[in-house]
């Protein structure tokens, strides 16, 4: 009894302090409900997914006067790709060399696909966004300008920070609520159908136009931070009929301590890589000399020393990475002066390029009041078929998810003031994809699909290094296991993964790798052995599609306009 | 991955269950919360730094458990090292003010550079 009178006090100052930092009412009484009675919700925008990209677009969306509702399937503020890490920023002055240069630096590296115009847009709105979370209170750290310093952002930070400024725009944010199915009527996307994951509660948001902002696909690889990243966007796009571009270009792997989800392999630049004997393995490196240790990796273990970043950078290197070195410290390892195993965890299309297709400005996709953006829209438009983890990306999704949801908000508040009564239905009716479990025992488990397409997606020798033979061999089994999910799937009792999510990942590793038989040249990350050229004759993006059956074109209105290609084949 | 929560300082604030993004944790009544689903932790340490006590411990690992002691890792003050890192918790400083991602960066790059002459 002593021991609950001493607990008690120190429990009443501790939620007094959690609710001055997160003023998020509702929160308790959501929890102590555990009705089955749906929250239905109308709003002019919703917003699917609370990383940076939905974070901004909620944002914009309410700067515009929108209404807005943002759900996350974990919380805004923690999920997602961003938040554990520290990640660069692709943050550029102003002055036209230093644009110039960097719109080049990785336009080859990227297979010449990126476009001009966009690269200027984001970066111009990127600069924009930076000097706003400035002025919202970031602490930039000071460099010898006696300036900030804008080319990082510490991800715990940002993301707490992007969580307060949601709040006070004035967005209801429901955490722990995936959408398991987007409304519609024949006018386009009216809202999505969801649940709280915690509370059991059916959710229902109706509004006039939605927000995909959900992330790409790791398929469960535990890359820091990715496990929430299952590609459910693309389904939900998908089924709505949206189409997809670049989604060949998804053959991304980061380096990682073996025992750690820890990626960032930029940190590998100052690292010899060694055979388990101490021998150094010529040409291994964390860029262009990935695939090296790929190929090592496929015969026998592969170690790393930061053995090329002297005193003088070491303890800059530590400030810069917490979590990287939080991994090593935990377990008593000197990463510069020790060898350590090193591995490749798939990172798919987190930071691959591919993704929902964008037709204009606003990030739209081709289905009215729908809108992609961060890593679930393409990235192609500024980053062609290469991208490495943060930067790129990192502007990518602060400038389309202001755009999208400033997209979104405009659309919204033009419609009528009917524009929540439109008996929308639910999309997976007409796709066959179930959106709940079946408790039937001789149905496929969750467990087991993701087994399955992990087989698929994971290894270097189909995925990385890839050909025509090999990717029919995937998509046959892929396409077997697509048919198996419609039939309907268990779930398994010790773990929280869904149906949508099992079924989202299997209909992504199928668009990928239609994509990538397409694509019969090496281009970007797309290594195809069996075309290891690159062929200026298909210097275009391709655009996917479909969800029984998956198609493939070209998209030949590219309009980048860059001739290095026809000046280099000549 | 997640291994500890220490009922010894856990002080059923259930913050853990709030910010955990694939809902590992789960809340009890009138208990501390308890560590639900285990295997679906991403092992990325972003629980350890909204627990407000320090009362959660993460391995590396996030393939497999380690069974680490709780004793253990409050001797070798591994448990809240990486709040303190972060500068988050009552009296501290944001560390984000100390990023020097810019000299790494920095550095980089005159290695590319040297590497290409």
């Amino acid at each position: 009894m002593t021991f609950l009178k001493q607990r008690k006090p120190v429990r009443l100052v501790i939620f007094i302090r959690i609710k001055t930092i997160d003023d998020d009412e509702g929160w308790f009484d959501d929890m102590s409900k555990k009705a089955t009675e749906s929250l239905k919700l109308q709003t002019d925008v919703l917003v699917i997914g609370g990383g940076p990209a939905g974070a901004w677009a909620a944002i914009a969306a309410a700067e515009q006067g929108a209404s807005v509702v943002l759900v996350d399937k974990g919380y805004c503020g923690t999920s997602g790709a961003t938040a554990p890490s520290g990640t660069a920023i692709w943050y550029v002055k102003p002055e036209e060399q230093a644009r110039e240069d960097a719109m080049m630096s990785r336009m080859d590296m990227g297979g010449n696909l990126a476009e001009r115009p966009w690269m200027q847009r984001v970066l111009d709105r990127t600069y924009h966004s930076m000097h706003q979370i400035r002025d919202w209170g970031y602490p930039f750290p000071i460099d010898e300008t006696g300036g900030p310093n804008y080319i990082s952002v510490q991800g715990p930070e940002y993301m707490r920070l992007m969580r307060k400024r949601v709040q006070k725009a004035g967005v209801r944010i429901l955490d722990h609520s995936p959408a398991l199915e987007l409304l519609s009527d024949s006018h386009g996307v009216a809202g999505a159908i969801g649940i709280n994951e915690q509370t059991r509660q059916p959710w229902r948001v109706d509004a006039a136009a939605v927000v995909i902002a959900t992330g790409g696909c790791a398929f469960l690889s535990k890359a820091l931070g990715t496990n929430v990243l299952t590609g459910d966007g693309y389904l939900l796009a998908g089924e709505a009929g949206a189409d997809f571009s670049g989604m060949e270009f998804s053959t991304a792997y980061a380096i990682v301590p073996h025992f750690s989800p820890v990626t960032k392999t930029a940190l590998y630049q100052f690292a010899t890589f060694y055979y388990e004997d101490g021998r150094v393995i010529e040409g291994a490196g964390s860029r262009r000399g990935r695939s090296i240790i790929a190929k090592t990796l496929l015969k026998e273990p592969v170690y790393a020393r930061l053995d090329k970043a002297d005193e003088s950078i070491r303890l800059a290197m530590r400030k810069a990475q917490p979590n990287f070195f939080l991994s090593f410290d935990r377990l008593k390892i000197d990463p510069f002066t020790e060898r350590f195993p090193v591995t490749l965890r798939f990172e798919g299309t987190v930071r691959g390029t591919g993704g929902i297709n964008i037709v204009d400005e606003t990030c739209a996709t081709k289905v009215p009041g729908l809108y992609a953006s961060g890593d679930a829209a393409t990235r192609e438009l500024i980053c062609g078929g290469f991208t490495g983890g943060g930067s790129h990306n990192a502007a990518w999704a602060m400038s389309s998810g202001y755009w999208s949801g400033e997209g979104a908000a405009q659309f919204a508040l033009k419609q009528g003031a009917n524009r929540f009564n439109r008996n929308a239905r639910g999309l997976s009716e007409l796709s066959g994809i179930p959106t709940q479990a079946d408790s039937t025992k001789n149905i496929i488990s969750t467990e087991e699909v993701v087994r399955q397409v992990q087989d698929e997606v994971f290894p270097y020798d189909r995925n990385w290094f890839r050909s025509e033979e090999g990717l029919t061999a995937s998509l046959d089994r892929l396409n077997h296991l697509w048919q198996e999910i419609k039939q309907g799937v268990r779930t398994t009792e010790s773990s929280r993964l869904g149906v949508r999510e099992v079924a989202a990942m299997t209909a992504t590793a199928r668009w990928m790798y239609e994509s990538g038989l397409a694509r019969r040249e090496t281009r970007g990350m797309h290594v195809r052995t069996d075309f290891p050229a690159r062929d200026a004759a298909q210097h275009y993006r391709l655009i996917s599609g479909g969800l029984d059956q998956i198609w493939v074109r070209p998209n030949m209105a590219t309009t980048n306009r860059n001739v290095e290609e026809e000046v280099k084949n000549d | 991955m997640i291994e500890i929560l220490s009922a010894e300082r856990c002080i059923s604030c259930n913050q853990c269950v709030r910010v955990c993004p694939t809902n590992v944790f789960q809340e009890v009544e009138n208990d501390i919360p308890i560590i639900a689903r285990q295997s679906d932790c991403q092992t990325c340490f972003m629980c350890e730094l909204y627990c407000p006590v320090d009362a959660l411990y993460v391995t590396p690992n996030a393939d497999g458990i380690e069974l680490v002691q709780e004793s253990s890792v409050i001797e070798d003050k591994l448990i809240g090292g990486y709040r303190e890192r972060v500068g988050w918790g009552k009296g501290r400083k944001s560390t984000a003010s100390d990023d020097e991602s810019y000299l790494v960066f920095r550095r980089t790059k005159e290695m590319v550079m040297q590497n290409s002459k």
